[in-house]
C-alpha cells in the first residue's frame, strides 16, 4: 500500500514504534515482571473502584441538590458568598484534605472516603449552581406564564436544560477522583497507590508502572463512561453532542 | 371579559418609587384585540404582566369573566390564560409534540387527548404535524417557533390570551404572513386578547381596541379608526405620527366608499354610445368596456370615441386595475399612484364589476371624520365607569 499522505506515514511509524517496544519488552523480560503483579492490580482495582464509586456516588448526591438549594432565588443573597467558600476550599491540595480527614477519623477507609468526597464535591456543586443560573430567563418566563409550580419548572424546565453543564462537572470531578484514589493508601485505604508509592520507594519502576498505568486507565474508561451517560440521559434538543 | 381595576405597580429603587402603572382602568369585550401600545417605560407591559402575575400588582383588581381573580391560585389562573413571549420561550428539552401540550398535560389530560390536541393546533397554525411534531425547537426557524408558541398558548384552549410582542423578534416578512395568520385564526377562535405592541401599524392591524399608554398612565383608549380620527392630546398625536390619515387606509375597505353607480359599455355598443354614456355620467376621459359576464375588459376613451367611429370592441385600451370590495383603500391609493388614475372599477369576488371608487370619495370617507370631530370627546368606550 503506497503511503498517501503525512497522517498515514504517522500510523505506520506508530505501528512499527509499537512493534518495537513489544519487541524489546519481551527480550527484557518486563512482560513476565508485569504478568506477575497481574493478581495485586486486579485485587488493587477492584479497590479502587469502590473507593472511586462510593465517594464519586456520596459527592453526587450531596452536591447536586446543594447546587439546586444554591441557585434558587431565595438564596440568591448567600449564594454567590458560599460559592465562594467553595472555591476557596477547592485550592487546599487534596493530600491535605486527606491529612485532615485522617487526624480527625483515623487511618483507612472511610476518611479516605471522606477526604475523596470533600474533593470532588467543587465541581458538581459550582456546574449544577451555574448550569441552572444560566437556564434562559425568557424560558422561566414561559414556564411560570403557562402555569408550572416551582417544582415542576425545576424538574421540567430547569434539570434538563441545565443537565449537559452537570454531567460536564460530574465528569470532571470523577477524573479527577480516580487520579486522586492513589493519595488514598498513604491514609490506608489501599487502591493502585500502594503498587504506585511502594513502588517509588522500592526504586521498581515495573511495580510503579504496574500502579500507574492501570491507574490511568480506569480514569479515561470512567471518563468515556459518564460521557456515554450524558450522551443518552441528556435530551437530544439541548445536547450539542447530539445536535 | 377582562376588567382592570385601578390597577397599580409601584417598583421600589435604590433612587425611590417608580410608579410603572398609575390606576389603570380598561375593558376589553369577549373575542376582542386589545393592543397595548406606548413606548418603552410607559407601563403596557408591566400592565400586561400583572394580569397573570409575572408582576405583582401593588394594588388593584383583574377581573377575568366578571370574577375577580384576586383569590385565585397563581397556577390555576395561569393556566387558563394563554401567553405568549417575545423571546418565544420554547422548551429546548422538549420535542414540539411536548411543547405543546404542556399546558394539557399539566392540566392532566390522558395521552390520548393530548395527542390529538397536538394534531389540531399543527393543523390550526398551517404546519406539517408528521414532519414537525418529533422535532426539537432548535431545529426550526424564529417564525416557525414562534408559530409553536402561539399554538402552545392555545392548546388548553384558554378564552383569554397575553401576547408580548409577540411578532417583534421576527423578520418584516415572516411577520406580516404570521400576522395575517393569526387574524385568521382569532376571526374562528374568538379569544379575547391583550397585546402588547410597540408599533403603530401592527397596532393599526390587529388591534379592535387601542390602548395608548405614557409614563405609566393609560392615555387613550378607542377603536384605531377613532384613535387615528381623534387622537385625544398632542402626545397621541406625536405618537401616532403625522401621517395617521394615511395609516387609517388600512382600516377602510373599498365596500365603505366605493360607489355603485357606474356607466359601462359592452363590445357590441357602438363608440358613438360610448361617447353619449361618458357625457351623461360626466366622465372625463373614459369608460369602462365589460364584457358578458360582467368582467372588465378595456376602457374606451373620450378621444377616440370622438373622433372614431365603430365598434368599442375594435377600439378599446386595456382595462384598468381593479379594486376588490374587501381591498383596503392603502392598497387602493398604492394603485392609483402607480396607474396615474384617479378612479378605478371595483369587482366582487366573482370579478363581476360591481362600481367603482374614486380618489374624492376616499379622501372625502378620511376627511368627514376629522371636520366632524367635536371637541376632546374621542368616543374613549370603554371607561368602566360608564359600562358595567
Amino acid at each position: 500500500m503506497p503511503i498517501r499522505s503525512l497522517k498515514s506515514a504517522g500510523r505506520w511509524l506508530l505501528a512499527i514504534l509499537l512493534f518495537a517496544a513489544g519487541v524489546w519488552a519481551q527480550r527484557s523480560g518486563v512482560i513476565e515482571d508485569f504478568i506477575y503483579y497481574l493478581p495485586d492490580v486486579r485485587y488493587l482495582a477492584v479497590q479502587h473502584l469502590f473507593l472511586t464509586a462510593v465517594s464519586g456516588s456520596l459527592a453526587i448526591v450531596i452536591a447536586v441538590p446543594l447546587g439546586i438549594v444554591l441557585s434558587r432565588p431565595s438564596m440568591a443573597r448567600f449564594a454567590e458568598s458560599l460559592m465562594q467558600v467553595l472555591n476557596v476550599g477547592t485550592t487546599i491540595p487534596t493530600l491535605a484534605v486527606l491529612a485532615l480527614s485522617m487526624s480527625f477519623l483515623g487511618i483507612g477507609t472511610t476518611p479516605a472516603i471522606f477526604g475523596l468526597t470533600v474533593a470532588t464535591l467543587l465541581p458538581i456543586t459550582r456546574n449544577t449552581y451555574v448550569g441552572l443560573k444560566g437556564v434562559s430567563p425568557a424560558l422561566m418566563e414561559a414556564a411560570a406564564g403557562l402555569g408550572m409550580s416551582p417544582a415542576q419548572r425545576l424538574f421540567r424546565v430547569e434539570l434538563p436544560n441545565a443537565l449537559y453543564v452537570i454531567f460536564a462537572g460530574i465528569r470532571t470531578a470523577l477524573a479527577i477522583n480516580v487520579g486522586t484514589v492513589p493519595l488514598a493508601f498513604l491514609i490506608g485505604a489501599g487502591g493502585l497507590g500502594e503498587l504506585i508509592f511502594t513502588g517509588i520507594d522500592l526504586y521498581d519502576t515495573v511495580m510503579m508502572l504496574a500502579g500507574a498505568i492501570p491507574t490511568a486507565l480506569l480514569a479515561v474508561i470512567v471518563d468515556a463512561l459518564v460521557a456515554v451517560v450524558a450522551f443518552l440521559v441528556v435530551p437530544r434538543g439541548v445536547n450539542p453532542s447530539r445536535a | 371579559m377582562i376588567r382592570l381595576d385601578n390597577l397599580t405597580k409601584v417598583f421600589d429603587t435604590p433612587k425611590g418609587a417608580v410608579v410603572a402603572a398609575d390606576h389603570i382602568n380598561m375593558e376589553v369585550p369577549r373575542g376582542e384585540i386589545c393592543i397595548l401600545l406606548g413606548p418603552s417605560g410607559c407601563g403596557k407591559t408591566t400592565t400586561l404582566k400583572m394580569i397573570n402575575r409575572i408582576v405583582r400588582a401593588t394594588s388593584g383588581k383583574v377581573f377575568l369573566d366578571g370574577e375577580d381573580t384576586t383569590g385565585m391560585n397563581t397556577q390555576d389562573l395561569r393556566r387558563n390564560i394563554g401567553y405568549v413571549i417575545q423571546q418565544i420561550g420554547l422548551f429546548p428539552n422538549m420535542t414540539i409534540e411536548e411543547n405543546i401540550t404542556v399546558v394539557p398535560r399539566l392540566l392532566g389530560w390522558d395521552r390520548a387527548a393530548y395527542k390529538k390536541r397536538a394534531r389540531e393546533l399543527m393543523d390550526m397554525i398551517a404546519m406539517d404535524a408528521e414532519a414537525f411534531l418529533k422535532r426539537y425547537p432548535s431545529e426550526l426557524s424564529g417564525g416557525q417557533q414562534q408559530r409553536i408558541g402561539v399554538a402552545r398558548a392555545l392548546a388548553a384552549d384558554p378564552p383569554v390570551m397575553l401576547m408580548d410582542e409577540p411578532f417583534g423578534a421576527i423578520d418584516p416578512i415572516n411577520r406580516a404572513v404570521i400576522q395575517d395568520e393569526f387574524l385568521k385564526m382569532q376571526a374562528e377562535l374568538k379569544k379575547t386578547i391583550l397585546f402588547v405592541s410597540h408599533d403603530i401599524d401592527e397596532a393599526i392591524k390587529m388591534g379592535d381596541r387601542i390602548a395608548i399608554f405614557r409614563e405609566g398612565k393609560l392615555v387613550q383608549y378607542s377603536a384605531p379608526d377613532d384613535l387615528l380620527s381623534a387622537p385625544r392630546n398632542g402626545f397621541v398625536e406625536s405618537f401616532l405620527g403625522e401621517d395617521r390619515a394615511l395609516k387609517r387606509l388600512n382600516l377602510v375597505k373599498v365596500r365603505e366608499v366605493f360607489s355603485d353607480e357606474m356607466g359601462a359599455v359592452k363590445p357590441d355598443d357602438t363608440l358613438e354610445t360610448a361617447l353619449a354614456r361618458i357625457d351623461d355620467f360626466g366622465y372625463q376621459n373614459a369608460i369602462l368596456m365589460v364584457n358578458d359576464h360582467g368582467e372588465p375588459a378595456g376602457m374606451i376613451t373620450r378621444s377616440v370615441a370622438r373622433t372614431t367611429r365603430g365598434y368599442c370592441r375594435d377600439h378599446y385600451q386595456t382595462a384598468p386595475p381593479v379594486a376588490q370590495l374587501d381591498d383596503d383603500l392603502r392598497k387602493v391609493a398604492s394603485l392609483m399612484f402607480a396607474n396615474d388614475t384617479t378612479w378605478l372599477p371595483c369587482v366582487d369576488a366573482q370579478g363581476r364589476v360591481c362600481g367603482h371608487i374614486t380618489q374624492r370619495a376616499m379622501t372625502h370617507h378620511l376627511g368627514s371624520r376629522y371636520r366632524s370631530r367635536p371637541e376632546d370627546s374621542a368616543p374613549l368606550r370603554s371607561q368602566p365607569e360608564t359600562k358595567e
